[in-house]
């Protein structure tokens, strides 16, 4: 579930706000979004790929915290990492073209 | 083509969106529309695209956002994709081959069609889609964060006015036809209403609130509404679908394990009746895996896949390694615990049931697309995940917003809303009096209890049903006549009402169905029966009836 929301890296634009589907975040005035709605989050890692400064982390456990310290997700650098991985940049799409998964369905066969 | 399409509606939802955290109004949202799209998945977003073509004004309204909701947009779907030719009827055949004998080869050749005909379309419109080795374009794969987020903008530019966290609650209806839709705006806690001459369910499946990937909106809420304005849903007892996904992860994602050996908690491997081990565990030998995990924990490693197929599966679908790269494991190496996650009907296959070719629901003014829909004339008894779904999606999108688009230009009746009544009952309107010590998440958490465990719902047995079925007849009783809410919590408390009445259609359905056939394993009825190759139907909401229709390969396409 979403564990981190940067205030460091956060530019306040609130696209999280926005884009998360089971409305998870609050907007707050001049002020990082909190994570308000923790349990209804569904671990789908889309906020990361929209903020626009990688400063969401989504733990990978679904049911429940997962307690993890800003320092130790800066340090594996894996602020961004499921954005790198699919070709996005700064919340904007990109990556399609690469996507090697023909491959796989016929080697699946 | 009568009209262009138009913005007239009162207010711009793009203009909305940036407004929304200044505003502070909470008056109510009302808007007038030709069509009015419930769902924001590919086969709302298609919908609407396809009514907005005719010229029709549209609203499309979403629990969460068209770009990121719906099971599609998190995951990498894989369509059937048939080009036009003579083989087209040799695919669809085989495929039938598959469905348990449910299926309609009529619909499945019109879909492929129709399906293919629109990612021709996407791809004109500018989605990258990569290419093979000889340089031709692969329109086989949509990747789901990449899709969804173009299908947006497309229906942005098409004029449709859309609607972000507005989670429908209930139909609107005259009496003789529907006529637009109520919910409330969960960002801005204001209730808002679409009159329209036409409605499509595009809602989705029910996961029962299992935590795989985008299913946290689809909770069942467009069956309740189909099933209060009087529409059938059919293959109900079809939500015993299961999909591999690292433990306690959202990854419901099996392509990775058909190269994957498999571990009891001591190391030693898990073997098939035949001793043989199992290295494959999206095929038949799901079974035993299933059986496992209902006698302890079950580890899997992904070894037998080659460093080159390791490449493709890290970059072709990165979300199912971002657990394992969060947690330290490299799947390739190391072993990982594992659990089989309930799907419901969103890889299963019920449904409300389609009456009509253009995907009417026999309701007037009412269409449905997509998951909501049943989709046994693709896939039968067995799971269109992978493959069918989200080519249904497409084309059942199309097929639906055309429908919806030429009732509403035919209807000559102007929908006033003095005449329209909501149709909402349950977790809206109790029958009873309101009781505040009811808790959503204790009824969901009962709910789950009888239609999630692998020992209850992957394999069934008749006398289990039964008891399962008298539990939720009790609790169906106390949302009907207790659960009540107000604001933004109706959402939840309708959610809840939804979930209920799904698990209580698909046990009757099961029950109903005296077999074994496809994802439905009766234990006490193994095998298939010829006297059962038809549809189980069920309609009613408090009081539950049987049906069943009689299928053949025509069916009832035209
Ligand atoms: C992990 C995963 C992988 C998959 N992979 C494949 C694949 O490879 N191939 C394949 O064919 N299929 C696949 N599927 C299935 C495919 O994703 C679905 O069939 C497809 O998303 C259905 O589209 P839809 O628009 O009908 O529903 P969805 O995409 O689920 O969208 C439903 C929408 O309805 C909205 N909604 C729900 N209730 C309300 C309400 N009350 N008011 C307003 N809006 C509401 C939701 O917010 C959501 O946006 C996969 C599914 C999953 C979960
Ligand atoms: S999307 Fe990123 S930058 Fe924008 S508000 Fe959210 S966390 Fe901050
Ligand atoms: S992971 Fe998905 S559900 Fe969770 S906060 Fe991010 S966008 Fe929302």
């Amino acid at each position: 579930m979403i564990e981190i929301v940067s205030a460091s890296r956060c530019i306040e634009c609130d696209i999280c706000v926005k884009v998360c589907p089971a409305n998870v975040f609050d907007a707050v005035p001049d002020s990082a979004p909190v994570i308000a709605r923790q349990d209804d989050c569904q671990t789908c890692y889309l906020c990361e790929i929209y903020c626009p400064v990688d400063a969401l982390y989504v733990a990978h456990r679904a049911e429940g915290h997962f307690p993890i310290t800003e320092a130790e997700v800066e340090e594996r650098n894996l602020f961004g990492s499921y954005a790198r991985a699919l070709g996005w940049k700064r919340g904007k799409a990109g990556g399609t073209e690469h996507d090697p998964t023909h491959r796989i369905r016929v080697a699946a066969v | 083509m009568s009209r262009p399409p138009s913005r007239t509606l009162p207010e711009n939802s793009e203009r909305m969106s940036s407004d929304r955290v200044k505003s502070t109004s909470n008056d109510p949202l009302h808007l007038q529309a030709d069509v009015l799209v419930l769902g924001g998945g590919p086969s709302g977003a298609w919908a609407a695209l396809a009514a907005a073509e005719d010229g029709a004004r549209v609203v499309l309204a979403d629990k969460g956002y068209l770009g990121t909701s719906g099971a599609t947009a998190p995951s990498n779907t894989g369509t059937w994709c048939v080009p036009p030719g003579e083989n087209r009827g040799q695919a669809v055949e085989r495929r039938w081959q598959r469905t348990g004998g449910l299926a309609d080869q009529r619909w499945m050749l019109r879909c492929v069609d129709q399906a293919y005909e629109n990612l021709v379309k996407l791809s004109e419109w500018g989605y990258l889609f990569p290419h093979e080795d000889d340089g031709r374009l692969y329109i086989a794969n949509l990747r789901g964060p990449d899709y969804m987020r173009f299908m947006r903008r497309r229906v942005l530019k098409a004029g449709v006015t859309v609607l972000d966290h507005h989670p429908a609650l209930e139909l609107l209806s005259n009496g003789d036809a529907i006529t637009g839709a109520s919910g409330v705006d969960r960002q801005r806690n204001r209730d808002w209403s679409v009159e329209a001459k036409a409605v499509v369910l595009a809602t989705g499946g029910c996961a029962f609130h299992e935590r795989i990937l985008g299913a946290t909106g689809l909770t069942g809420d467009g069956y309740l509404m189909a099933a209060e304005a009087g529409a059938h849903l059919s293959g109900m007892e079809f939500t015993g679908k299961y999909t591999l996904a690292p433990y306690e992860t959202s990854l419901n994602k099996g392509l990775p394990y058909r190269w994957a050996t498999f571990y009891r908690e001591d190391g030693s491997p898990l073997v098939d009746a035949n001793g043989e081990q199992i290295s494959n565990g999206i095929g038949e030998r799901e079974k035993d895996i299933a059986k496992a995990l209902i006698d302890g924990p079950v580890f899997a490693r992904l070894d037998h896949a080659e460093p080159a197929l390791q490449d493709w599966l890290r970059r072709g679908q990165p979300n199912c390694f971002v657990p394992h790269d969060r947690a330290g494991i490299d799947p390739f190496k190391d072993l990982f615990r594992i659990t089989l996650r309930a799907e419901g009907t969103v890889r299963g296959t019920g449904g409300i049931m389609l009456a009509t070719a253009d995907c009417g629901t026999g309701v007037p003014g009412l269409y449905v697309a997509g998951d909501a829909a049943s989709r046994e004339n693709m896939t039968g008894a067995v799971s269109g995940g992978g493959a069918v779904n989200s080519s249904w999606a497409i084309a059942s999108g199309w097929w639906s917003g055309k429908g919806a688009s030429t009732h509403a230009r035919k209807s000559a009746r102007k929908a006033f809303r003095s005449m329209s009544k909501p149709l909402g009952e349950a977790g809206l309107r109790p029958a009873g009096n309101a009781r505040a010590d009811l808790r959503t998440a204790e009824i969901i958490e009962a709910v789950r209890a009888e239609v999630i465990p692998l020992e209850k719902n992957y394999f069934r047995d008749g006398t289990t049903l039964h008891t399962s079925s008298e539990r939720l007849e009790r609790l169906w009783n106390d949302v009907r006549q207790h659960l009540h809410a107000e604001g933004v919590d109706r959402v939840r408390s309708r959610e809840t009402a939804s979930i209920t009445a799904s698990a209580r259609w698909s046990l009757a359905s099961a029950l109903a169905r005296n077999e074994s056939r496809g994802m439905h394993r009766r234990a006490d009825r193994p095998g298939n029966d010829p006297a059962f190759a038809r549809r189980i139907l069920v309609s009613g909401v408090d009081a539950i009836s049987i049906g069943e229709a009689q299928i053949s390969r025509e069916g009832i396409a035209s």
